[in-house]
């Protein structure tokens, strides 16, 4: 894939409307990011941040409009190629419970590399990319066997990150990756998060309801802005 | 692909009590159901394989399977005997190329007593045509000698040169023929059939035990001493069946005609294997009605598989959701799930057949009492068959959480909603 284009994300003229629902969940003209590109999106429940991210992921289709991420409409691709596609080049970390409790927090890392070629290769020696990783993100070996389940919520949600980062995607995607922490870790995870994406060259995408988070990032925007179903729909 | 399905291993593994619940019960049905496959076989087999070269069965006139039973498995009784002077003008009929006498009612300890004349041991063939073999000794050659069927032996253990008393009738307590013992010449190898659980006797020997009895009781006041019974005539008046073998094959009806139209008495020939099937007639209902009741256990085994696979679904929202992000389709969830029952499906299935053999090692010998032989060997076609229908059935029990699974990864999306 080539990356000759300059945006990380771009969204035009798209509207989304659930199935079975009569008003669009989702109306945005125009919504971009750009590569290495850091942006905080405020938005409260309900502002239609979870359809956005369905979009973003490509689990769900707009009904017009489109969806480019690296310069690759999504709404070109089949069903299988837009998953093939978000393995390959986004990671997510979510609010909370984004490990899989069974395995170990080494294991959780290497992840998308059993799912992605494209981010095997790119981590080169996935092991050590996951230790590199958990290194940098300040989780000490002792931990890395453990199973998921058994890290505390601070832990998880850095191997989450570590996860979202191995093999450089192109674009990371946090939804609310800070609710579960307590004030004084949110900042410390954020400065990880910014600083490891600036490290990767990725773009970051910070969804959020909580506006204080939003100092360190290159850009803010609030979703309900770019968002012109949001004042029809707010239910 | 490979490690998608690693995945779902490790997955499963994280929840192997309640999965290891499901495959107990799937063992369990599967061993059911394969032991009701296997007894009705085996006891078919080990039938069958009991009189492999013998053309015609005659006794007096009775049904055909009685007949069987009592003189070939020495279950049951006769209800009549025949005459001798019968057994002597069919022994000497043209088409009969040998014909053995059986005499039976004593017993030895629960084991049958079996009076007949040494021709039995060159004449009977079990399984394939095999004649049957000493491993220890001789056939009697003396009134008060006797050969033991191979389980006699070792379960009461007897060596030739023992000295053993028959019991009249087959209950362990009947009175005792105590004045005169019979001394063990022979021990025959194990043949399988109800030979190994037979004491051999001359057929002089049975009428010379009773000489001094009437009606099932000694004749008070009257004791002949062993050595004296060569001076009695010990030709027997009566035996209970005999066995013939043909000349050629093709006279088979042509005699069976004859003795059934015997003008001395009302007698009964029948060919071992049209008798057999005549049993096995009279079973196939049982039979078919075990299968069935098994088939529905191994039915509601998998059944409570699908509710485990699918009461598991809603606790595991996250873990697809979480799949999902890394780029599962739900294509590759669908598998995951399938895969898994499955896979639970056959660890039971394999394990239900670990526990029908090591039920086979450890039950085997009590049905050998009832002369079914249950041996350890590799499945049948007939039950690879209900192996393949087990597995088949699970696969179609898995694709129904697989289903949901599919569905729920559709509808949640990134977002478990629960």
């Amino acid at each position: 894939m080539t990356h000759s284009v300059d945006q990380a994300i771009r969204i035009k003229e798209l509207t989304y409307r659930w199935p079975r629902q009569c008003a669009d969940c989702l109306a945005i003209s125009h919504f971009a990011v750009a590569h290495g590109e850091r942006v905080f999106l405020h938005g409260p429940s309900g502002s239609g941040k979870s359809t956005l991210l369905a979009l973003l992921g490509g689990v769900a289709l707009p009904q017009t409009g489109r969806i480019e991420l690296l310069g690759q409409p999504l709404t070109a691709l089949s069903a299988h190629a837009r998953d093939r596609f978000r393995a390959d080049h986004v990671g997510f970390v979510f609010q909370q419970f984004n490990l899989l409790p069974w395995l170990s927090a080494r294991d959780n890392v290497l992840l998308p590399c059993i799912f992605s070629t494209r981010r095997r290769e790119r981590a080169g020696d996935p092991q050590q990319a996951a230790a590199r990783l958990l290194t940098h993100l300040d989780l000490a070996p002792a931990l890395w066997q453990k199973p998921a389940a058994e890290l505390s919520v601070g832990q998880q949600q850095r191997v989450a990150a570590a996860r979202a980062l191995i093999g450089q995607p192109g674009i990371l995607i946090a939804d609310e990756p800070t609710s579960a922490l307590d004030a004084p870790r949110q900042q410390g995870f954020i400065d990880l998060l910014l600083a490891e994406t600036a490290a990767a060259n990725a773009a970051l995408l910070f969804v959020s309801h909580d506006i204080r988070l939003a100092a360190h990032f290159d850009r803010t925007v609030a979703l309900a802005d770019v968002n012109c179903a949001a004042t029809e729909a707010a239910t | 692909m490979r490690a998608v399905l690693l995945l779902a291993l490790k997955s499963a593994w994280a929840r192997r009590l309640t999965l290891g619940i499901a495959l107990v019960a799937i063992a369990l049905a599967s061993a059911l159901l394969l032991a009701v496959e296997r007894v009705r076989s085996d006891a078919r087999a080990s039938f069958t394989q009991s009189v492999s070269a013998v053309d015609l069965v005659v006794g007096a006139r009775s049904g055909a399977v009685q007949l069987m039973l009592y003189a070939v498995f020495h279950s049951g009784s006769a209800t009549n005997n025949m005459r001798w002077e019968s057994f002597e003008a069919l022994a000497t009929h043209p088409a009969v190329e040998w014909a053995v006498p059986l005499s039976l009612g004593d017993g030895h300890r629960g084991f049958p007593v079996l009076g007949t004349s040494a021709a039995y041991f060159d004449r009977l063939r079990y399984g394939d045509r095999q004649a049957l073999t000493f491993s220890a000794g001789k056939p009697f050659a003396e009134v008060f000698e006797a050969v033991l069927g191979s389980e006699v032996a070792a379960q009461l253990g007897y060596r030739p040169g023992d000295h053993i008393t028959l019991s009249h009738g087959m209950a362990e307590l009947g009175p005792e023929h105590a004045d005169k013992p019979f001394t063990v010449v022979g021990i025959l190898a194990p043949t399988g059939t109800p030979v190994d659980r037979t004491v051999h006797v001359d057929l002089a020997a049975i009428s010379a035990i009773h000489l001094d009895w009437a009606g099932g009781a000694p004749l008070p006041g009257l004791a002949i001493p062993a050595e004296q019974v060569r001076k009695f005539d010990l030709q027997p008046q009566e035996i209970t069946a005999m066995l013939i073998g043909l000349k050629s094959r093709r006279d088979v009806f042509r005699l069976q005609r004859h003795i059934n139209g015997y003008r001395g008495e009302p007698l009964l020939a029948v060919m071992p294997g049209v008798a057999l099937d005549e049993l096995w007639q009279t079973l196939a209902t049982v039979e078919q009605t075990l299968l069935a009741l098994s088939a529905l256990v191994v039915a509601v085994a998998l059944a409570g598989l699908t509710a485990t696979l699918l009461a598991g679904l809603n606790e595991r929202r996250r873990e697809l959701a979480i799949l999902r992000a890394l780029g599962a389709g739900p294509r590759e969830i669908f598998m995951m799930l399938t895969v898994e029952g499955l896979l639970v499906t056959a660890l039971g299935v394999l394990l239900g057949a670990a526990l029908l053999a090591a039920g086979i090692v450890a039950l085997g010998p009590l049905l050998r009492e009832y002369g079914v032989h249950l041996a350890l060997r590799p499945p049948t076609a007939s039950e690879w068959g209900l192996v393949v229908s087990i597995l088949t059935t699970g696969l179609l029990a898995s694709l129904v959480p697989g289903w949901r699974a599919w569905r729920i990864s559709l509808a949640d999306g990134l977002t478990p909603r629960n």
